[in-house]
């Protein structure tokens, strides 16, 4: 089992970082940029077959560690990667 | 007064701690490894600057984690003076025991220079000793000292005297120029600049020196 945990800036919280980088774009020629908001990803790899679980215990990493809640938002992803596994290309 | 400084990978700012502690009390202080799982006999303690575990994942978040950090909170609860500078108010609210959260700073730099400070509240066992001074100066060092904290927060800390310090031109974009703020009990300190490098004239001032000797003055 594998956890994708996306972590951000909640809205609202300044990040100079994301400002930098959308001005940077825009100054490049993408002028359809207006905002960009920087965050990271982290990627776990469970020991685990029950992804109800992989999922509570998760919260609970992101809750205790993995994201400052007083100034980040996280989103989890669980991947079930057996579930999710595509057959070998015998062509 | 026995003091210790508590030393993660990658502190820097533990021998100046030591060595303020060490001329202002006049004890050396124990330097005591993060490893630990309890606090040695001790009055006060410094949580230094520098930058444990590398900032990984955020500055402060894994020394937060550490095992000397369970028993500084048990025993901060309880009364235990405990002063974070720098990467140790980082640590401080990662841990939970001040409020808020120190971000990256607005200007997207590392900033290094004497820094010019109002003293907010000089009714605090950390400022008492400053008496008729209203400003200090004091070296800052930080990439993330941009402090955060919701309105809710904000106001408690306002209403209750707990803003500490004061940045007189506002360095990193802190919300309400904060540069250290208290617990509620009084005896948990966090601030950015670092008083442990302003204790001799020879290298960057004395104005640190009133801050160590307030809490010799609160024990005694």
């Amino acid at each position: 089992m594998k956890a994708i945990i996306h972590i951000g800036l909640k809205p609202g919280v300044l990040d100079p970082q994301g400002r930098t980088i959308a001005r940077s774009l825009s100054h490049m020629g993408f002028g359809s940029v207006t905002n960009a908001r920087q965050g990271k990803t982290i990627e776990l790899e469970l020991d685990t077959q029950d992804a109800g679980q992989a999922r509570i215990d998760v919260e609970k990493m992101c809750k205790q560690l993995l994201a400052n809640v007083v100034i980040e938002d996280y989103q989890i992803e669980i991947i079930d990667e057996k579930a999710e596994e595509i057959p070998e290309n015998t062509t | 007064m026995q003091s210790a400084v508590i030393v993660f990978p990658a502190s820097n700012c533990d021998r100046d701690a030591a060595t303020a502690l060490a001329k202002i009390t006049g004890r050396k202080p124990l330097m005591v490894w993060h490893q630990e799982t309890s606090l040695p006999p001790v009055d006060f303690v410094v949580i230094p600057g520098g930058f444990s575990y590398g900032d990984y994942l955020r500055s402060g978040a894994i020394a937060a984690r550490s095992p000397i950090l369970k028993d500084i909170i048990k025993k901060a609860e309880t009364g235990l003076p405990v002063a974070g500078f720098c990467n140790g108010f980082q640590i401080l609210t990662e841990a939970g025991l001040l409020p808020g959260a120190l971000m990256r700073n607005k200007g997207l730099r590392f900033i290094c220079r004497p820094q010019r400070l109002k003293i907010v509240n000089k009714d605090t066992m950390f400022t008492r000793a400053y008496k008729d001074t209203n400003e200090i100066t004091i070296p800052i060092a930080h990439f993330d000292g941009n402090y955060f904290a919701d309105r809710e927060t904000l106001n408690k800390l306002r209403s209750s005297g707990r803003i500490v310090f004061k940045y007189l031109d506002n360095p990193n974009g802190s919300v309400n120029d904060i540069a250290g703020i208290c617990n509620k009990a009084g005896n948990v300190l966090g601030m950015m600049p670092h008083p442990e490098r302003a204790v001799d004239p020879l290298t960057g001032g004395t104005d640190g020196i009133c801050l160590f000797k307030s809490v010799l003055e609160a024990i005694r």
